[in-house]
């Protein structure tokens, strides 16, 4: 029964996320308050979702590498980048090249790293390495080492603003998943890259441009970071390419692999991938809530990650089924 | 010992001012980290000018946060034969073979901003340096100075969990904190000294805090993470500066323009002019053989609203912050 | 027998040694006798159980039931390494070895000779070179052995096999990347080898090489023994028959009730094809409702003709037509736009894709067919893979189940259909009986004739002779890589097929036209 439980799709994460929402509630009384305020929706839940939404766009992209096999450690610099591009253009020349800017650069790292991967057949891990070094440098390049602050109010408008209340990344967050939803299930990419990342070799066979598919991926991801870039760069209404995204690709593969999506390609879940977000960051935010020493931040995250793993693994939930029979 | 250094190094440049630039054409090579920081940048670029100001040639090598690249830079200066070599250390250790070289070939080095291991005290003249926990207290004394004996819980953001600039500048606050009872922090988390993670930390500050209310101060160790914590603080509806003081260190540009507006009350300069002070104890010691003290310690000044904010932002934006 | 070590005697008995891995059955009750001092061939096509036959003794995988004795001893080795230990090396196709490290550093890996807890190196290249003396090889040991040739490197490995006190040397497939000079450089090693008492054991697909260097033979089929022979008493077409043939009687009668069907059209042809390295150039013409079957032994260039139709390789030379009109065949994308469909012989990491399930596997190649943007709907699926589960009787009939959970028939089924769904005119089928059990081999082969029968043209590889007799309706014989041969009609027989694939030179030509 318990097995059958654990093992249906999804529901460990759902759990997951619920207990950590449980202790977050325990460490901080007033974590569920909402109130309004300047027009926009407040409270600890909404910081959740505010400050979970870079790698939660991250992870959209990151899902999709995944489940070719792949991996993509530069979406971090690439988020450096955009937000670099985006940041310098805003003031003089105005938010909608800025924009467009920015996310063309997204695009022509993640062309970039599918060329490297999916046409010269470097390892992804070994390909993207590449930008992920060089990326911060070209960011750095960028601001010339500065933080490069703007007044755009519509690209601040990005970080600060708010529809119908809801925080403008949230709804930049949730209108990505939409469309990357519609784009990949309402098309048959879904399928096909589900069936390249289980076995290349057969798709390929089965007449798939397996080649086309995993460039889409990169090009998609690469996209999906530099939104993630803007958007961090409009939270604090300046570019940092020192910081701007630093080992959040690791928070990116977290989510992912949390959200139930194999290293080893094939199945994957948008939705799942999101609630792999949201989980790291219900889990920072009630650790910054909690009044813990900061020393003991890293040491919480790894071993709540732990747990949520282990959840998600069959032999686990064998073994939780095997102790509740011998309990009854 | 503190106020000791102060004074010499006062005392010092005192002396060096009213000397004529005698030595000229005076040549140094300064070995220096990379860029990697706005406060980096405008060290550079202050160094280009105090050189400029003194008719000293500097040569700047940029190391991209590279021992080896340093040790290179430093034998390519001692092959060119300079005057004096600045050093910005990357990391601590590491440097006795390559200032042993520099030593006999009789070059004189001067660590800037940043110190190494004991076992190297023989091989450099003197180490140019701010002294972090004092910065830590200078800001507290502020703090103390403006509640006047007022009860005030006090929220922290530390710089990064580990690296030594945090851990001192928490020490320096600390001291102050444990004897004004009225002061009390109560809440202390890292905000990896960045604009994102200060304004994170500072939203959930708030949340924790009864909406911000039962806040009376924000101590960061640095103005980054102080100017994500007042976008923060204006987000949740809080007008910083008046609701929350701030008190916050290195001085950089932004944190003016927030002090300027109301919105920021003080903080304590990292001043990126550590060649000046170098330079002049290389000039005094090549032209008199005046021996410095082993540590220069720099000022650690506190600027607030009475500064004329918009002025100091000006003439500090232009360094590359 | 007795089992002392004089030449000629038992050296390694195998008797009852059986293995499954799951449903499949690789080694069934075999027996397997080498002799001291003699070169022993392990024949047979893939799947036939040589390298499980091997893996099994040398303890690489566990065995079901059996056992093995070595110099009348009983052994059962956990791992190779204690296999080697008890005095069974074995030296694969691709050595073991570490090319970065000189000869006699790969030589002594793991036993150096030592002195107070230090490599004596100097002892160590003196003994290699003495070593590599006794097989006539005189190069420098200190050199990185990835300087030297792929035979150096062999004999390398057996060189230190032999040193490890090794009675028994398997050697699997040797020579499939050595030119002529070096076969018979190792040849040389091996007959020495012989000479000292030492069995070897070749496993190997050149049958020249066999009738060269082997004194006996021994064939496997589907896991089974089919025999032992002399090889000096064994003719060529006799050991094909070991290999490929079945039960030669009822076959004809089958096959006369088969002949019912009228060719089509030419729906495809291939004129020139080929690819250097791959397969001679070839002429083909596939034609609507005709089964065209390939023959010929394992490495004769089956595959790669199928692989070349379906653009998996890209030819070099020769032109391609479709329905009349020019073709270019880059890629498979290309081939399945063309309504070309190809069941590869390796099913799990060509055909399935293990985690998706029956549906998805089957809508596969129709999706990739119509191209992202005509999505077919869940509905629509689930109508395709609920009418070939039906069509084809797949069990379990769940389409939601993945594939890979399902047998080896099973799974060849949904390949099958996932190709049917795309209303194919041309389906290639690699080997499609391989690896299933009896019930549902006989499905299969019905299916084929009823596809054919649709008017669907179909190119078929297999290895079992009676089945490919069974329903083509022409016979193409290759060897060495080129199609040599072409039966038509009342000619295609199994014994004239045999004829055609042990002929030599130009007696096959002739064979194939009597």
């Amino acid at each position: 029964m318990m097995q059958r439980l654990l093992q249906s799709r999804g529901l460990a994460q759902i759990i997951a996320l619920l207990v950590i929402l449980a202790l977050d509630r325990a460490v901080s009384p007033q974590f569920f308050d909402l109130r309004m305020q300047d027009g926009r929706l407040f409270g600890s839940l909404i910081d959740v979702l505010n400050r979970g939404a870079p790698v939660a766009l991250l992870s959209l992209g990151m899902v999709l590498v995944i489940a070719t096999r792949g991996i993509d450690l530069s979406v971090g610099a690439v988020m450096a980048i955009a937000g670099a591009i985006a940041a310098s253009l805003a003031d003089a020349h105005g938010m909608p090249v800025a924009l467009a800017a920015a996310l063309g650069a997204g695009l022509l790292c993640g062309l970039w790293n599918g060329f490297l991967v999916a046409v010269l057949g470097i390892q992804p891990i070994v390909a993207t390495l590449i930008l992920m070094v060089a990326g911060r440098g070209v960011a750095q390049l960028i601001t010339e080492g500065r933080i490069v602050t703007f007044t755009a109010p519509d690209l601040v408008w990005l970080g600060n603003g708010a529809v119908l209340g809801v925080p403008a990344p949230v709804a930049v967050e949730l209108g990505m998943l939409v469309i990357t939803g519609a784009v990949v299930r309402g098309s048959a990419l879904g399928l096909l890259i589900e069936a390249t990342g289980g076995n290349a070799r057969a798709s390929e066979l089965a007449g798939i441009g397996t080649r086309a598919m995993i460039l889409a991926v990169y090009v998609w991801c690469g996209l999906c970071a530099a939104l993630a870039g803007i958007i961090a760069a409009a939270d604090i209404m300046g570019a940092d390419a020192n910081n701007a995204g630093l080992w959040l690709e690791l928070d990116a593969i977290l989510a992912v692999v949390i959200g139930g999506t194999s290293l080893f390609g094939g199945r994957f879940s948008l939705v799942l991938a999101m609630v792999g977000a949201l989980i790291i960051q219900a889990m920072n935010t009630g650790i910054l809530l909690s009044g813990y020493p900061p020393e003991f931040n890293l040491l919480v995250k790894a071993a709540v990650v732990l747990v949520v793993l282990l959840l998600q693994s069959p032999r686990f939930a064998s073994a939780g089924a095997v102790l509740g029979r011998a309990r009854q | 010992m503190t106020s000791k250094a102060l004074l010499a190094a006062t005392a010092l440049v005192a002396i060096t001012l009213s000397l004529p630039a005698t030595a000229a054409e005076l040549t140094v090579g300064f070995s220096q980290i990379g860029s990697e920081s706005g406060w980096r940048a405008a060290e550079t670029s202050v160094s280009k000018s105090e050189a400029a100001k003194r008719k000293v040639t500097l040569k700047i090598a940029d190391a991209q946060q590279k021992q080896e690249n340093q040790i290179k830079a430093i034998r390519s200066f001692i092959a060119q034969g300079v005057d004096a070599i600045f050093l910005a250390p990357v990391v601590s250790s590491g440097w006795d073979a390559v200032l042993k070289e520099a030593k006999e070939a009789k070059i004189p080095v001067v660590l800037l901003d940043r110190d190494i291991d004991p076992s190297g005290k023989e091989l450099y003249l003197t180490a140019v340096t701010s002294d972090s926990v004092h910065e830590g207290a200078v800001a507290g004394e502020w703090l103390a100075k403006a509640m006047a004996g007022k009860a005030c819980n006090v929220v922290e953001l530390q710089g990064t969990v580990g690296a030594s600039v945090a851990t001192n500048r928490k020490k320096g606050f600390d001291s102050v904190v444990a004897k004004n009872a009225n002061l009390k922090v109560v809440r202390s988390q890292t905000g990896d000294f960045t604009r994102a993670k200060g304004k994170e930390v500072m939203e959930s500050f708030i949340k924790a805090e009864g909406g911000g209310k039962t806040i009376c101060a924000v101590y960061a160790h640095n103005d980054d993470m102080m100017v994500g914590a007042i976008q923060a603080m204006k987000e949740a509806g809080l007008k910083p500066g008046k609701d929350i003081l701030t008190v916050s260190i290195d001085a950089v540009p932004d944190i003016f323009k927030a002090i300027a507006a109301g919105e920021a009350n003080a903080t304590v300069e990292l001043t990126p002019n550590m060649a000046g002070p170098a330079l002049d104890a290389i000039m005094a010691y090549k032209a008199k053989g005046t021996v410095p003290p082993k540590w220069i310690q720099t000022e650690s000044k506190l600027y607030t609203a009475a500064d004329d904010p918009q002025k100091i932002y000006d003439s500090k934006k232009g360094l590359g912050y | 027998m007795n089992a002392s070590s004089d030449p000629g005697s038992a050296l390694l008995e195998v008797r009852g040694l059986s293995k499954s891995f799951g449903t499949l059955r690789a080694l069934q009750e075999v027996d397997f006798t080498l002799r001291a001092g003699e070169i022993h061939a392990l024949l047979g096509e893939n799947g036939a159980g040589k390298s499980t036959l091997i893996k099994t003794v040398t303890g690489v995988f566990p065995r079901d039931t059996g056992i093995v004795r070595l110099g009348g001893a009983e052994v059962a080795p956990r791992s190779a390494k204690a296999a080697v230990d008890a005095g069974i090396a074995t030296v694969y196709q691709e050595v073991n070895l570490l090319l970065n490290l000189s000869v006699a550093q790969n030589l002594y890996l793991g036993r150096q000779p030592t002195r107070f807890g230090l490599v004596r190196e100097a002892e160590m290249r003196r003994r290699a070179a003495e070593l590599l003396a006794e097989f006539d090889l005189h190069i420098d040991v200190a050199e990185p052995l990835g300087n030297y040739s792929v035979a150096v490197q062999h004999i390398t490995a057996i060189a230190r096999a032999v040193d490890q006190s090794a009675r028994v040397l398997i050697l699997d497939e040797p020579t499939a990347s050595l030119d002529r000079h070096e076969v018979e450089i190792l040849f040389a090693v091996m007959r020495k080898l012989a000479l000292r008492g030492i069995g070897v054991i070749f496993v190997t697909h050149f049958l020249d090489q066999v009738y060269e260097i082997c004194d006996r033979i021994t064939v496997l089929r589907n896991g089974r023994l089919i025999g032992e022979r002399e090889t000096a008493e064994l003719p060529r077409i006799e050991l094909i028959r070991m290999m490929l043939g079945r039960e030669l009687a009822g076959t004809t009668s089958e096959r006369a009730a088969a002949k019912v069907r009228q060719a089509g059209e030419v729906c495809a042809r291939f004129e020139g094809y080929g690819k250097v390295g791959c397969v001679a150039p070839f002429n083909l013409a596939l034609r609507r409702g005709e089964v065209i079957g390939l023959a010929g032994l394992l490495g004769s260039g089956r595959t790669e003709t199928a692989r070349l139709v379906f653009g998996a390789e890209r030819a070099d030379s020769g032109s391609a037509t479709v329905e009349g009109k020019p073709v270019r065949l880059q890629s498979p994308r290309d081939a399945v736009a063309h309504g070309f469909g190809y069941c590869p012989e390796e099913r799990k990491t060509e055909g399935i894709i293990a985690d998706l399930t029956v549906r998805e596997n089957i809508v596969l190649a129709l999706q990739a067919k119509r191209g992202l943007t005509k999505p077919l709907s869940r509905a629509e699926q689930e109508g395709i893979a609920i009418r070939f589960i039906r069509l084809l009787d797949i069990r379990p009939p769940e389409p939601e189940r993945p594939i890979g959970l399902l047998s080896g028939g099973n799974q060849q089924k949904v390949l099958l259909a996932r190709w049917l769904a795309t209303a194919p005119r041309l389906l290639v089928l690699d080997e499609p009986t391989r690896g299933i059990d009896v019930g549902a081999h006989a499905e299969i082969i019905r299916l084929i004739r009823e596809l054919c029968d649709d008017g669907l043209a179909l190119l078929v590889i297999s290895s079992e002779l009676d089945e490919i007799v069974t329903y083509s309706d022409r016979v193409i014989v290759l060897r060495d890589r080129a199609h040599i041969d072409e039966l038509e009609g009342e000619a295609i027989d199994v014994s004239n097929v045999l004829a055609a694939i042990a002929a030599t030179g130009t007696a096959g030509a002739e064979a194939g036209q009597a």
